[in-house]
């Protein structure tokens, strides 16, 4: 492509777009985004005319949605160690196919990110790919198996910016308290995988009217609930940072947004000189959870596709999720991409594993359930995708178009219609019950620290 | 499956029942026909029923085992499905542990599926062979025949099965059984009625169909003991006495005699048994036919 100047890779010029960005509380119409050398210099009506914008690459956004770069902070790369169902290339060109510029790598992996060298592994290999910014989360435990600490405080000097045993509980209550201590003074926030395992052992969907006609052994709302209520204790004991992945019920969301009211009013109290330390509570749900509900394994006739941990819950459910997305309580929209190896998932039910393949319409499922309906705001559904998990993971220069910040951009179509089409997704894990999904929303274009990594809804390489 | 379809199923089967009364018990319905039972479970009447069903209408039938097949070499059910569809079956009847394995099946392949048994999700033959049977004892008709379901409704297919279709047929369905054992939701089914005492689903019932109880779930913890169970939740003499006075009692065995029904009751006059099984080779009879010799005949 021709080159009109030495900056041109990473100086763009995002002109006459609706600017939306919850981290100053803008939202302006006919504004243009300036990045010059991969940092934002200015955002504004008339920037064009700044003089650093002479030679940039110009993005004609007119039309469109200007956002800070979206940020899912739980994603599953499976790299290493799963490379047949996606590795950190695959995963990171779906994230910026989905419009994402910053990921969060989950630490189910084989080996488990539980020390420096392969939280550098992923961090090195992700930069060198170059579709989209990879920070991981690394395990609390050594190999996750919640007997010792991992190297909480080495993971964090290498990149990794929260923890997690992902896809198990931390069982051992003391371990979680230890956790949470040890973390905090690094900043990093201890994830929550909330799963009672004794509860949901055997469990393959949500239990209630669907399980009992499907015969299928389900997993009651409460498997997730009572290991949220140890961790928001355990919290406010320690005075850590608790962050519930993957919320999905209505008993969750009532949990949380009480440990929230009660964390205000000790950091109120605190702050008096009273007594109580501060603690802090943060919470996610993924857009799969916002949009289908148990009775998908019925209508799907089994579709192995609708097999997720934590299980596709009721109405009521989604309605609390919304409610809670709506007030704050939980402050994050994270897509858990989970995506498996076609034969995986091609058995019966009971065999195929959980998960889903989806962060390619993450943001396409979360319009089209949250803002279509009158949910959530245009702007709230960006502070929940951008602002909310920089600050919930402390990302500096993340989730925001503030002159300094890194140049990363999504610029997206909210009114766009999409029927989807699993074959053209960059993922290797194709395994999502939303084929033919006709979906409200698309990234068009990303830019990446500056520079252009999808134009048009197709990457550049 | 619609009324119609069921009522289709019941007055076929009414009308090859009577093959079963023959000398010589063989009729040339589905001649070039071949059936392959694929049985992932351990099974006495379910297999033997659709393979004598089979052959007693002139299709050829085989039975794969998995103790002796390529599934203990790691083959997956896609492939062992695949596998037999090749060799021309015109028809595959699975039993399987998982629930919807059918569903799956029925997706992989183009010739006929029928679900022989699916986890804990449905066993349609026996649900129709129940039916069948009580039609004949209750002079042709389910409508408003009070049918009790006594034992681990949680993990019976058999129950579900019975529920779905006697449900449909206007009967009314009262379950009881450990507290542990009855899904909480089972009330939300149109006309199923759950008791805690054994004895308040029995009282008045037209029929009672007792559940085979699988002693795995004791030691599951869902109950204490055996002993226990059957004190308070087996089907006895003097339980029966609550019924009406023409009962009719089933079991889609094996029994636990002793256990979830006692000897007095299974061998009573009440008891019909035998006759389920009986009626389940004319059932199965019915399933072929419609499914592979309706068209011809």
């Amino acid at each position: 492509m021709a080159n009109k100047g030495s900056n041109f890779d990473t100086t763009v010029l995002i002109k006459g777009g609706r600017v939306v960005d919850p981290s100053q509380g803008l939202d302006l119409a006919g504004a243009d985004v300036l990045i010059v050398d991969g940092k934002v210099a200015k955002v504004g009506a008339g920037v064009a005319v700044h003089p650093a914008a002479k030679g940039a690459r110009v993005i004609d956004a007119a039309g469109l949605v200007v956002t800070p770069g979206l940020i899912d902070m739980h994603t599953h790369l499976r790299d290493p160690g799963f490379e047949y169902k996606e590795d950190i290339v695959s995963g990171t060109r779906a994230a910026a196919h989905g419009g994402f510029t910053t990921i969060c790598s989950m630490p189910n992996t084989n080996p488990v990110p539980d020390n420096q060298a392969i939280v550098r592994y992923i961090r090195q290999k992700a930069a060198a790919a170059g579709y989209c910014n990879v920070y991981p989360i690394g395990a609390v435990s050594k190999g996750s198996k919640g007997e010792e600490m991992a190297e909480i405080g080495d993971m964090v000097l290498e990149g990794a910016v929260a923890f997690s045993d992902d896809g198990l509980p931390v069982w051992n209550s003391e371990l979680m308290r230890q956790a949470l201590t040890y973390a905090k003074p690094f900043g990093a926030p201890i994830i929550s995988h909330s799963e009672d395992k004794s509860l949901a052992e055997g469990g393959q969907m949500h239990e209630g009217y669907w399980s009992m006609v499907l015969g299928l052994r389900g997993i009651p709302a409460a498997a997730e609930e009572v290991m949220i209520a140890r961790d928001l204790i355990l919290a406010e004991l320690t005075g850590g940072h608790i962050h519930v992945a993957h919320v999905s019920t209505r008993g969750s969301v009532d949990l949380i947004r009480r440990a929230k009211e009660r964390a205000k009013r000790v950091a109120e109290t605190a702050a008096a000189g009273g007594h109580g330390r501060p603690f802090r509570v943060t919470a996610e749900c993924t857009p799969n959870h916002v949009t289908l509900t148990d009775k998908a394994v019925y209508d799907s006739k089994y579709d192995t596709n609708t097999k997720v941990n934590p299980p596709l819950r009721t109405g009521d459910d989604v309605a609390a999720l919304k409610e809670a997305l709506a007030d704050g309580t939980i402050d994050v929209i994270a897509s858990d991409h989970a995506p498996h190896h076609f034969d995986e998932k091609d058995v019966e039910y009971s065999y195929a594993p959980n998960g889903l393949s989806c962060i390619e319409v993450s943001l396409a499922l979360a319009i089209t359930a949250l803002v279509e309906p009158g949910v959530l705001t245009l702007p709230q559904l960006v502070d929940r995708m951008t602002t909310a998990p920089a600050r919930v993971l402390g990302l500096k220069g993340k989730g925001s178009l503030a002159p300094g910040s890194d140049g990363d951009v999504t610029v997206l179509d909210p009114k766009a219609r999409v029927k989807v089409d699993l074959s053209t997704w960059y993922s290797k894990g194709k395994n999502a019950p939303y084929q033919g999904f006709e979906l409200v929303g698309q990234a068009i274009h990303t830019v990446l620290g500056g520079r252009l990594v999808m134009e048009d809804g197709v990457l550049r390489a | 499956m619609p009324v119609s379809d069921m009522q289709l199923i019941l007055e076929t089967a009414g009308s090859l029942k009577e093959i079963l009364t023959r000398e010589i018990k063989k009729v040339p319905t589905l001649r070039g026909k071949s059936i392959v039972t694929l049985f992932y479970e351990p099974s006495t009447r379910t297999r033997t029923s659709f393979e004598m069903a089979g052959k007693y209408m002139s299709a050829d039938t085989s039975s794969i085992t998995v103790a002796t097949s390529s599934v203990v070499k790691g083959e997956s059910l896609k492939d062992t499905a695949l596998t037999i569809q090749a060799m021309g079956a015109d028809m595959v009847i699975m039993r399987h542990s998982v629930s919807g394995s059918c569903h799956f099946l029925a997706r992989i392949l183009d010739c006929s599926v029928v679900n022989a048994g699916d986890g804990m999700h449905e066993h349609p033959s026996q649900g129709l062979l129940d039916m069948f049977t009580i039609q004949q004892h209750k002079g042709g008709h389910l409508e408003g025949l009070k049918v009790a379901i006594i034992g681990d409704v949680q993990h019976s297919r058999v129950a579900r099965s019975n529920i779905w279709g006697l449900t449909k047929m206007g009967a009314d369905v009262h379950v009881a059984g450990p507290a542990t054992l009855i899904p909480p939701e089972i009330e939300q089914i149109p006309g199923v009625t759950a008791h805690d005492r054994v004895e308040d689903a029995i009282r008045g019932a037209d029929v009672v169909n007792v559940l085979r109880l699988q002693r795995e779930r004791q030691q599951k913890g869902l109950f204490p003991t055996i002993r226990e169970y059957s004190r308070i939740y087996g089907v006895n003499r003097e339980r029966l006495a609550l019924a009406k006075d023409d009962v009719t009692v089933m079991h889609p065995g094996p029994m636990n005699r002793g256990v979830e029904i006692t000897s007095e009751v299974a061998d009573s006059d009440h008891a019909v048994i035998e006759e389920q099984v009986t009626n389940g080779v004319a059932i199965r009879m019915a399933l072929l036919y419609l499914l592979l010799g309706g068209a011809e005949a």
